[in-house]
């Protein structure tokens, strides 16, 4: 007993313990998505039995339309940001026109997807967590459990699908009014108009660039979800438990969703091109 | 046949043996009280016989079949036969009353919304609060939710009942109520229930057996007049509620004083 009193014990004993623990949060986290993929294929066969209509409707208005407001002015500034950014930059090519497509490209691609997710990711990643972390320890969840309903149907699956359809829609929304911010900026610094805005708008940008950006908030959604209701689902330990589990959510999915956009952004980059 | 077979459970919890070696069988139709100290395992052993918990060994028959060897389809299919009342009503909070009492149906059954609507009346009435369907259960005194929880429990009309604590939180009229209920099930429904209760007053009025459990073992089962005239010192200090006995007040004072100037080495 007398190696573990001294430091190299016990920093040993500490490190076997966070491994365990990762093993452990990788390991259940994998299960809880291969049950979501499996109810998910069953669905195709039966949606009638797996996907309950109310449930997921309920949860795109609370995810979906209910962010609406907030994704939509960030975005707004993030676009005017970017084209004051670039006007500045640019001025000193006179290369002012490309501003237009910079923040068009720029949105669709990248940072309409990405400030939706942020912006998402803090609001609905944290309030799942927040729902099912008390339900977990009122014991709501077992409840679910001893009535033979299964609780990852019942209240993960709708907000899985609710969010992987309403993401990509708030991330075209943001696209839009990233690409609006940046007509305002351009209309007062550089007198454009918004038919000429548009049109070099247009004409810089190509469908792949949308479809990238939607792939991106896709992916983004799967991770927002999954792991807010994960972390909800572990919760131990009373409210206090759930403020960690509600943290937890959300810097794991900021620090996924920035990851995922990074491994995206070189997928689309340099192998698909 | 016995409804339910425990046989040699065991189960640790951090080096802390909680279930150990637990046997114990009951019979189709009977009440049955689990009784002992807090923290002596009540709610754990109810918890694995709804098989929230898996064991580290032994096994749970349920008329006969071992549940701690099902697959998550067959369990469900096991379940729908059972109806637990949790220690604290566990209602979902999102859902209005009488959606919580009507969940197990609407999840379970294809009856039409309007027969549905019928049963939550009547299984509502049952437990005393008629015309309470619309309420939110934040909007229900802690009573009135553990009556809800009692009548979700039995909506399916289950064969196998469990109760945790469910005299807990309520005054006296209102547990003599819901043991007359319990009492009721059994007799006229031919229910088996499985009630975990403090209460000596309840448990000896609904019970056919009581089974005492400390420290993790069943140390006396039998009848309400057995266990009352029991041998055993700790049933004898359980159920007179003696402070002195078996499980001491406080030990010795030297040892009283060893536990306090003692530091955990770890
Ligand atoms: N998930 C768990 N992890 C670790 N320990 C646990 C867990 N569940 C229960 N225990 C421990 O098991 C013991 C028995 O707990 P249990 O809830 O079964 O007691 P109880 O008899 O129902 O008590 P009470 O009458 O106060 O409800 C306690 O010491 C508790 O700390
Ligand atoms: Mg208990």
């Amino acid at each position: 007993m007398t190696w573990q009193n001294n430091s190299f014990g016990s920093a040993i004993k500490k490190l076997s313990e966070v491994v365990n623990s990762t093993l452990y949060h990788v390991t259940s986290f994998a299960l809880l998505n291969w049950q979501v993929i499996k109810l998910m294929s069953i669905g195709l066969v039966k949606p009638g039995k797996i996907f309950k209509r109310r449930h997921i409707f309920e949860q795109m208005f609370l995810m979906g339309v209910q962010s609406i407001p907030i994704v939509a002015v960030t975005s707004l500034f993030l676009g005017m940001t970017l084209a004051m950014l670039t006007t500045y930059t640019l001025a000193d090519f006179g290369a002012e026109v490309w501003v237009a497509g910079l923040v068009g490209v720029g949105f669709t691609r990248e940072l309409g997807p990405l400030i939706t997710a942020i912006v998402v990711a803090g609001r609905v990643g944290a309030s799942i967590s927040a729902e099912l972390g008390t339900m977990t320890v009122s014991e709501e969840i077992d409840a679910l459990d001893t009535m033979g309903i299964n609780p990852v149907r019942y209240l993960v699956l709708p907000r899985f699908i609710a969010l992987l359809i309403m993401m990509p829609c708030l991330a075209i929304l943001s696209d839009y009014l990233g690409i609006i911010g940046g007509y305002l900026i351009s209309a007062m610094k550089l007198d454009m108009s918004f038919a000429y805005y548009k049109d070099l708008t247009i004409e810089a940008l190509k469908l792949k660039d949308v479809f990238t950006g939607l792939i991106k908030s896709v992916s983004f959604a799967v991770i927002i979800s999954m792991i807010g209701c994960y972390q909800g689902l572990i919760v131990s330990g009373g409210a206090e438990g759930v403020g960690q589990g509600t943290t937890k959510s959300v810097v794991n999915s900021l620090i996924f969703v920035i990851a995922a956009d990074s491994f995206f952004t070189a997928l689309f980059t340099y192998v698909i091109v | 046949m016995n409804m339910i077979e425990i046989k040699n459970l065991i189960k640790t919890y951090d080096n802390r043996r909680v279930l150990d070696d637990i046997n114990l069988s009951i019979k189709q139709g009977e009440t049955m009280v689990i009784m002992g100290g807090s923290g002596c395992g009540k709610s754990t052993l109810l918890r694995h016989i709804i098989s929230l918990a898996r064991p580290d060994s032994g096994q749970i028959l349920i008329k006969g079949q071992d549940i701690t060897v099902m697959n998550e389809a067959r369990l469900v299919e096991v379940r729908k036969r059972f109806g637990m009342l949790f220690q604290s009503g566990a209602l979902l909070n999102s859902l209005t009353v009488g959606e919580n009492v009507a969940l197990p149906l609407v999840e379970h059954t294809k009856l039409d919304r309007k027969i549905i609507s019928i049963i939550v009346k009547m299984k509502l009435e049952l437990v005393g609060l008629t015309g309470f369907e619309n309420l939110m259960p934040s909007q229900l005194s802690g009573g009135m939710k553990k009556r809800v929880g009692l009548a979700r429990a039995i909506a399916m009309d289950p064969e196998l009942v469990f109760y945790d604590e469910p005299g807990a939180g309520l005054d006296p009229i209102t547990t003599a109520v819901v043991d007359k209920l319990i009492m009721d099930l059994t007799k006229k429904l031919g229910i088996t229930s499985i009630v975990v209760t403090h209460e000596m007053k309840s448990a000896f009025r609904i019970a056919d057996r009581i089974a005492v459990l400390y420290k993790g073992k069943v140390v006396d089962i039998g009848t309400p007049e057995y266990i009352r005239n029991s041998k055993h010192p700790y049933v004898n200090q359980f159920i007179n509620g003696a402070p002195d006995g078996p499980e001491p007040l406080r030990r010795s004072k030297d040892d009283y004083l060893s536990r306090l100037t003692s530091f955990d080495e770890d």
